[in-house]
């Protein structure tokens, strides 16, 4: 009798574990951005740039297709992808999402001054924390949505050429 | 062309797994006394097999064949010789295929070696062995599979992430699996001996020497590992309490304490299903390491990138293992009642078995907590270094001390001659510790008592070792693993106390000072690399209570391929401290954060825990001396 309960007791105990192991391997971790691709974005708010506004998922909707990227001006490799923006810019059926990550306002004016704004609507996320939401480990880092706010794409890095044609396809399609 | 050898290779493997099943099954019904040379032969391919199967992903990576995606993923046509091979098991399916390598060696050997014990459990053990091999298998080949085609073929691969590239890192994989996987072997033979009730005396005998295999390669593994976290991470410590280290050091409990109650099962006959629990509990922890390591259910600096698939598979596997065990040790568990004398050998060997449940329990609990609080509660938490530094360390005085006095207890039933003895070693223990702390100048009474511990321990092994030298008993082993255990934590317990640590930030050229130190920027240059640009810092140390000057060069380094920022600590080891300096870049600035450490003894860590683990081979040499 006793040898029963103890091992019901042990066995329920592991049914126990493994489930919360099981649901937990479903559950998805913000940190792990390998799964984004194919999830919607929801809860954006981010505050603009310059106006005194929040900017939520309706910005989003604006356009067909929306780049959120994410820069600053003290990050180098932002300046290195900065002319693909530039041109990405032209693009109609695309709009730019600038979310400005823990830069201080003066330098972020000065780098649009002199590199040019490829920015439909700029967003301003001093402390970073923001940016966590979007699955964003550090920067650049770039993603493409579309009108439903499902994402498309996640790039890590800079804007390469490659990536510009493969955006540039989508768009246009 | 490398890529349908492998497969061909894996897939063959498949098929000898299942036909040595099979084999093994028609060969318990038939009456005769040896297992049928059919089924060595079958092991010996199978081993081969798997070998020249590694061996054919060694040399995609060797001569970049980056038409198979992970060596596309993993390698870099200018990398490193040495790096490209490390590389094979630098990443989840190439360290998948060595987790089946040893698998299916250890069958193979366990089969050869152990002769003299009864047909049915050996092929019992086989039989399961076998099983184990083709669920890892079959998660290889359908999930994992290390030689998957890549279309169009890339120029030129990704590279292997440069922290990965490190001596200490390329040799840790494998002696780590050796260690773990190898505990495979007695999981299978403790189920093939419930199974054939093949208990006792015996049984120990035929998997004792495989648990010293696995228990000494693990110890190195896990040195491997933190040394490589000491110079490579630039934290400046040796352990991080995080998940993946708690990943390997929980099955090091378990085998520690499985490799002491098989002594009591061996010499007394006592605690037959208590060593079958620590069996199971061992391999059972090994592959859960390998589940919260693989499946990405936990966030950690070297989970590799995850995918879920793989791990819903490791947990459907790990299910049926822990479920098949358990129901099938309470259909065969007994009570049995024994009388231990609480003053003999057998009740200390118990106590440390109580220890190292104790202190598996606790770092089970501190790895997993997140997972609970975060599925349960939806909260998210992190258990850190203060949680296992307040419930760990008290307890290891007591540990230590029940270390020292164990050994010298005798079987069955002691007389405490020697008390006397033990007081005064820890007087003298005392007196030594007071003298550290006044050459040192430091205080905190926890630490106090640890090194007074960790010195009794090292004076008792000491006089143990002179009486064996007397008496020529052959416990040599024991007794250095025992010593080097006590000089580790006396070593570990004298850096924790004596460490100087100093964060500040300087320009080139600057100096600062503190206590008997000054850093001075003296330079700071650009070099190319074979794979990566190098920003590099001068830094004279000076210490002005030795007029002794040293030079130190960190660097922060940049990789092209992938790139990556990381920032190299310069590392001056000397036999009494170690000078540590890691350097990073400030943004928009021209100072540098500097963080300067002085850690007294790190190398006598590192050649403690060799000496543990050499203890291991030693005794693994004397049995097999004994035995032939």
């Amino acid at each position: 009798m006793q040898k029963k309960i103890i091992k019901s007791t042990i066995i329920l105990f592991i049914i126990f574990i493994i489930g919360v192991f099981f649901i937990g391997l479903n559950k998805n971790s913000i940190y792990d951005t390998k799964n984004l691709v194919g999830q919607k974005i929801a809860n954006v708010q981010l505050e603009h740039f310059s106006e005194n506004r929040i900017i939520t998922e309706v910005d989003l909707k604006k356009n067909n297709f929306t780049l959120i990227n994410f820069w600053s001006s003290w990050c180098s490799p932002c300046r290195k992808e900065h002319p693909m923006l530039l041109k990405l810019n032209k693009e109609k059926n695309l709009q730019l999402l600038g979310v400005n990550f823990k830069d201080k306002k003066i330098n972020a004016l000065k780098f649009l001054r002199d590199l040019g704004d490829p920015y439909n609507v700029l967003a301003r996320d001093e402390l970073g924390k923001h940016s966590i939401n979007f699955g964003i480990y550090g920067i650049p880092e770039s993603i493409l949505i579309n009108k439903d706010l499902v994402i498309i794409k996640k790039f890590i890095g800079p804007i390469s050429q490659d990536d510009y044609r493969y955006i540039k396809n989508i768009v246009r399609k | 062309m490398l890529s349908n050898i492998g497969n061909t290779l894996l897939f063959l493997n498949i098929l000898l797994g299942i036909s040595i099943i099979y084999l093994s099954l028609q060969n318990l019904k038939n009456s005769k006394i040896l297992i049928s040379k059919k089924i060595y032969h079958i092991c010996l391919f199978q081993s081969t097999f798997i070998l020249i199967c590694f061996f054919t992903l060694v040399s995609a990576f060797i001569i970049s064949d980056f038409s198979i995606i992970n060596v596309y993923e993993n390698s870099h046509s200018l990398k490193p010789f040495f790096y490209k091979f490390s590389g094979t098991w630098g990443n989840h399916e190439g360290s998948l295929l060595l987790w089946v390598i040893i698998l299916t060696i250890f069958s193979f050997l366990f089969l050869l070696y152990n002769k003299h014990h009864p047909k049915n459990y050996r092929i019992y053990s086989l039989i399961i062995q076998n099983v184990l091999i083709l669920g890892f298998l079959f998660f290889l080949f359908f999930n994992s599979n290390p030689f998957s085609k890549v279309l169009p073929i890339p120029k030129e691969g990704l590279g292997l992430n440069p922290i990965l590239q490190d001596p200490a890192l390329a040799i840790h994989p494998p002696l780590l699996y050796i260690g773990f996987v190898g505990s495979s072997i007695y999981f299978s033979a403790a189920i093939a001996s419930l199974l054939t009730n093949y208990s006792g005396k015996l049984f120990a005998q035929s998997i004792k020497n495989w648990v010293l295999i696995s228990w000494s390669f693990q110890t190195l593994g896990i040195l491997a590992g933190s040394v490589w976290a000491y110079y490579e991470l630039g934290w400046g410590g040796f352990w991080f309490w995080d998940p993946v280290e708690n990943a390997s050091l929980l099955p090091w409990f378990a085998m520690s304490a499985l490799l002491h109650s098989l002594i009591v099962l061996e010499k007394r006959n006592l605690l037959y299903f208590w060593v079958i629990v620590l069996c199971l509990l061992t391999f059972i922890l090994s592959v859960t390491g390998t589940f919260l390591v693989r499946s990405g259910i936990l966030n950690s600096v070297h989970t590799f990138a995850n995918d879920p698939s793989r791990g819903v598979y490791i947990l459907v596997f790990l299910s049926l293992m822990i479920f098949a065990s358990v129901l099938l040790f309470f259909n065969k568990f007994k009570n049995t009642s024994y009388n231990l004398n609480s003053n003999s050998k057998e009740t200390f060997i118990l106590i440390n078995n109580w220890f190292m449940i104790f202190y598996l329990i606790t770092v089970l609990l501190g790895t997993v907590y997140p997972i609970f609080t975060e599925v349960l509660t939806d909260h998210k938490v992190s258990v850190g270094p203060p949680f296992y530094n307040t419930v760990i360390i008290p307890i290891v005085i007591l540990f230590l001390l029940f270390m020292s006095v164990g050994p010298q207890i005798q079987w069955i039933k002691n007389k405490f001659y020697n008390l006397n003895l033990f007081f005064k070693i820890l007087i003298g223990s005392i007196f030594i510790n007071f003298s550290i702390v006044y050459l040192f100048k430091g205080y905190s009474l926890l630490s106090n008592f640890i090194i007074i511990s960790a010195v009794f321990l090292v004076i008792s092994s000491l006089v143990d070792l002179y009486k064996s030298y007397k008496k020529i008993k052959e416990n040599y082993s024991r007794i250095l693993s025992h010593l080097s255990f006590g000089f580790l934590i006396l070593f570990i317990g004298l850096n924790y106390n004596f460490s100087i640590e100093k964060d500040f930030n300087l320009k080139l050229g600057e100096k600062k000072n503190f206590e008997n130190y000054s850093v001075e920027f003296k330079d700071l240059r650009l070099e190319d690399f074979k794979n990566y640009k190098a920003v590099i810092g001068e830094f004279k140390i000076y210490n002005s209570e030795k007029n002794l000057n040293q030079f130190l060069y960190p660097e922060i380094r940049i990789y092209e391929n992938p790139s990556t920022i990381t920032y190299e600590a310069s590392i001056r080891s000397g036999i009494l401290k170690d000078y540590y300096i890691t350097m990073s870049n400030i943004d928009r600035s021209d100072y540098y954060n500097i963080k300067f450490q002085k850690k007294p003894f790190m190398i006598w860590i590192w050649i403690s825990v060799i000496f543990i683990s050499l203890g291991g081979f030693l005794r693994l040499y004397q049995n097999a001396k004994k035995d032939y």
